[in-house]
């Protein structure tokens, strides 16, 4: 198994430590699944981390200079890591006035995603700086786990207000709240947040938000969209502060945002950045 | 005792107090003959830092004549004293620094303009005088560098991390982070950052050694330099000897003496690696419980003893270095015992409670005057304390 890549335009670099420090902010640890086209930052549901799942795709054209990799076998192109997100944002962070940052796996004391930039000076040789990100290689048989979640048969699909508002209300709701948020919209582009408690229930409205068009061939709620009654609201009941930490999460404005919500199963989030798509499932709380 | 400073030595002093705060949380006081001594020590002994201000630095400096005055006084007071470092600049004139001697008390009072006067009493305990047995002059490695060199460097380090590893070749120097726990090592996200030889002032390398201190102080010294903008000096021998950092101009000199670790398992490129068995148990009195490689000798011994004063221009080198019935040494133990191999020493560290194995640095207490003490010349190498089996502490 090897990986290779450089990223020498300091854009590239910029964005791709942007995408990672998105990343780390939602998780602890995660999958980094890497193909001859793409890289994958995924996570999938457990009970641990709250049931959300996640799922990022970087097309590798769009940041690396040089992309070289050699998977499995020549059947299994591709390498699946298990690593910390975190550690490769610090590494990051520092490094962005590098003139080539390379990023390889090897094996240390064990097997590492290495990151190595070479910072400009004032002296005749560069600075080197590396960082070893110990890794876990994840074996074929487990591979299944980590596969690109298709999109739910949602109730509604909205597009989402813009996240700095959305995060400001939603901010305000958990200091109120008992951690859970109700998400309700419908397809007249209408959404609420709410919140309930023993004392206050506090609800936020978002009008005139338009709603995605799938096409015919995209799944619908099993009752069709023609049929569905456009007020009607679907909800979901979920843990308010996985809905922050996506939001905290975000730092650019992607160029679309959106919400599919299946009726008291699944809020799932879709952000598409120029670069990079992300997709974050929090599942609702009975 | 009155002295005098004004204008950006305000600041200047100021600095000094923020970055021995850092250290340690007493701030011990000792005007001199050559100069006002600042210095501080943290709780382990492992890290020692004094700042000393020329007689030039103040616009008067007056001292007690009849009697050796020192004190030691909670840093933070003085801190408070200096507290807003934009402010000072701004509106302190000149601070002066008094002994009310009756009231056993400092009073710092900060002249500002418009006339405004701020007066801080700060209480004061007697203390011994503080000094750390070292002398950087004898230390084969040495490094000068700007401030932005080091600050560079260290901002590649999580401000959360504890140790770093430097180590040196004839034209690099390799700054890593420490990671001391086993288990830890396949968890742990390591940093390396290469440092070519001309990006250094100065570049000297006697032996190619590895150390391993406290990433902590040396931020603390590089507030101070970076501010101040005078470069930096590192000097360092083997492992286990300490690092002293410092920064000089011609009215000031500040050094950062700090342990290194003792026994490096990843140095095994030197051959000549000697290693360092496990110290006596240093005295009841200062055993800290999960550091008790750390050498914390007071030593309050009345017997006279060869001073190890460092040449006289330089002014914080040690004076007293008795007998340490419980110092920890590092290079004459290891001449003196034998070898033991590095996977002995392994099975002896890990007996051990988790510490730092840390060879701490030597503290002679410095007895009421003592003329030998700043004439003779230090007549060897450096720092650390000897063990018990040796008479004296140099070798």
């Amino acid at each position: 198994m090897k990986f290779r890549g450089k990223i020498v335009d300091i854009a590239c670099l910029n964005h791709f430590s942007r995408v990672i420090t998105t990343i780390s902010k939602l998780t602890k640890t995660c999958i980094l699944r890497l193909t001859p086209d793409n890289l994958f930052f995924v996570l999938c549901g457990k009970v641990a981390n709250g049931g959300v799942s996640m799922w990022c795709e970087l097309s590798q054209a769009n940041f690396f200079d040089e992309y070289q990799m050699e998977g499995m076998n020549p059947e299994d192109n591709e390498i699946c890591l298990e690593v910390a997100p975190e550690n490769m944002s610090r590494a990051l962070k520092t490094v962005q006035n590098a003139k080539v940052v390379k990023v390889k796996l090897t094996k240390k004391h064990c097997p590492c995603l290495t990151i190595v930039a070479e910072l400009p000076t004032l002296s005749s040789v560069s600075r080197v700086v590396t960082h070893d990100i110990p890794v876990d290689v994840i074996p074929r048989r487990l591979w299944h786990e980590f596969k690109e979640p298709t999109v739910p048969d949602f109730d509604v699909s909205i597009y989402l207000p813009p996240l700095k508002t959305m995060k400001n209300v939603v901010d305000r709701m958990k200091n109120l709240s008992n951690f859970l948020q109700v998400i309700e919209a419908n397809l007249n582009g209408e959404m609420n947040l709410k919140i309930e408690t023993d004392l206050v229930s506090v609800t936020t409205h978002f009008k005139d938000l338009g709603n995605p068009p799938w096409g015919d061939g995209a799944s619908q709620g099993s009752s069709s969209s023609q049929s569905r009654d456009p007020e009607a609201m679907a909800e979901a009941r979920v843990d308010i502060r996985r809905l922050q930490q996506f939001l905290m999460g975000q730092q650019v404005n992607p160029s679309k945002a959106m919400c599919n919500i299946v009726h008291e199963k699944v809020v799932h989030l879709i952000l598409l950045h120029d670069d990079m798509s992300l997709q974050y499932f929090i599942p609702a709380v009975v | 005792m009155d002295c005098v400073v004004t204008g950006g030595n305000v600041k200047v002093l100021a600095k000094a107090v923020h970055s021995l705060s850092r250290i340690g949380d007493d701030l011990y006081v000792e005007p001199q003959k050559d100069g006002l001594a600042l210095r501080s020590v943290n709780s382990s002994r492992s890290a020692y830092a004094c700042f000393l201000f020329a007689p030039l630095f103040f616009s008067r400096y007056t001292i007690p004549s009849s009697y050796a005055f020192r004190c030691k006084m909670a840093i933070k007071s003085v801190q408070a004293v200096f507290r807003s470092l934009v402010s000072l600049e701004k509106t302190v004139e000149k601070c002066r620094i008094e002994l009310d001697d009756q009231k056993n008390r400092l009073t710092f009072t900060l002249h500002c303009k418009h006339g405004l006067l701020k007066t801080h009493n700060l209480s004061f305990q007697d203390s011994e005088s503080l000094q750390a047995v070292f002398d950087k002059d004898s230390c084969g490695n040495v490094f000068r560098a700007q401030p932005r060199l080091l600050v560079d460097t260290v901002v590649h380090f999580p401000p959360s991390l504890e140790e770093v590893t430097v180590s040196v070749s004839d034209d690099r120097m390799w700054v890593r982070n420490h990671v001391e726990d086993e288990a830890e090592q396949s968890k742990a996200m390591l940093t390396e950052l290469c440092l070519a030889a001309d990006e250094f002032d100065h570049f000297a390398v006697q032996a190619q050694n590895r150390i391993t201190f406290c990433l902590k102080e040396l931020r603390s010294l590089l507030v101070f330099a970076e501010s101040t903008g005078l470069p930096i000096s590192m000097y360092f021998d083997e492992p286990g000897s300490p690092v002293v950092l410092s920064v000089t101009d011609s009215v000031l000199e500040g050094n950062f003496v700090l342990a290194t670790l003792s026994d490096d398992p990843n140095h095994c490129k030197d051959n000549n690696r000697r290693t360092c068995t496990q110290p006596p148990p240093p005295p009841d009195d200062f055993m800290n419980d999960d550091m008790d490689s750390y050498l914390i000798a007071m030593d309050t011994s009345i017997a006279p003893v060869p001073s190890t004063t460092g040449p006289s221009t330089s002014p914080l080198v040690a004076s007293t270095c008795s007998k340490q019935p419980a110092a920890v040494s590092h290079r004459s133990r290891k001449r003196n015992e034998e070898e033991k191999g590095k996977e002995g020493d392994r099975t002896a560290d890990l007996n051990r409670p988790p510490d730092k194995k840390f060879c701490s640095l030597f503290f002679g207490s410095v007895l009421p005057p003592s003329p030998q003490m700043s004439t003779q010349p230090i007549t060897h190498q450096n720092v650390l304390a000897s063990d018990s089996e040796d008479d004296t502490c140099m070798e």
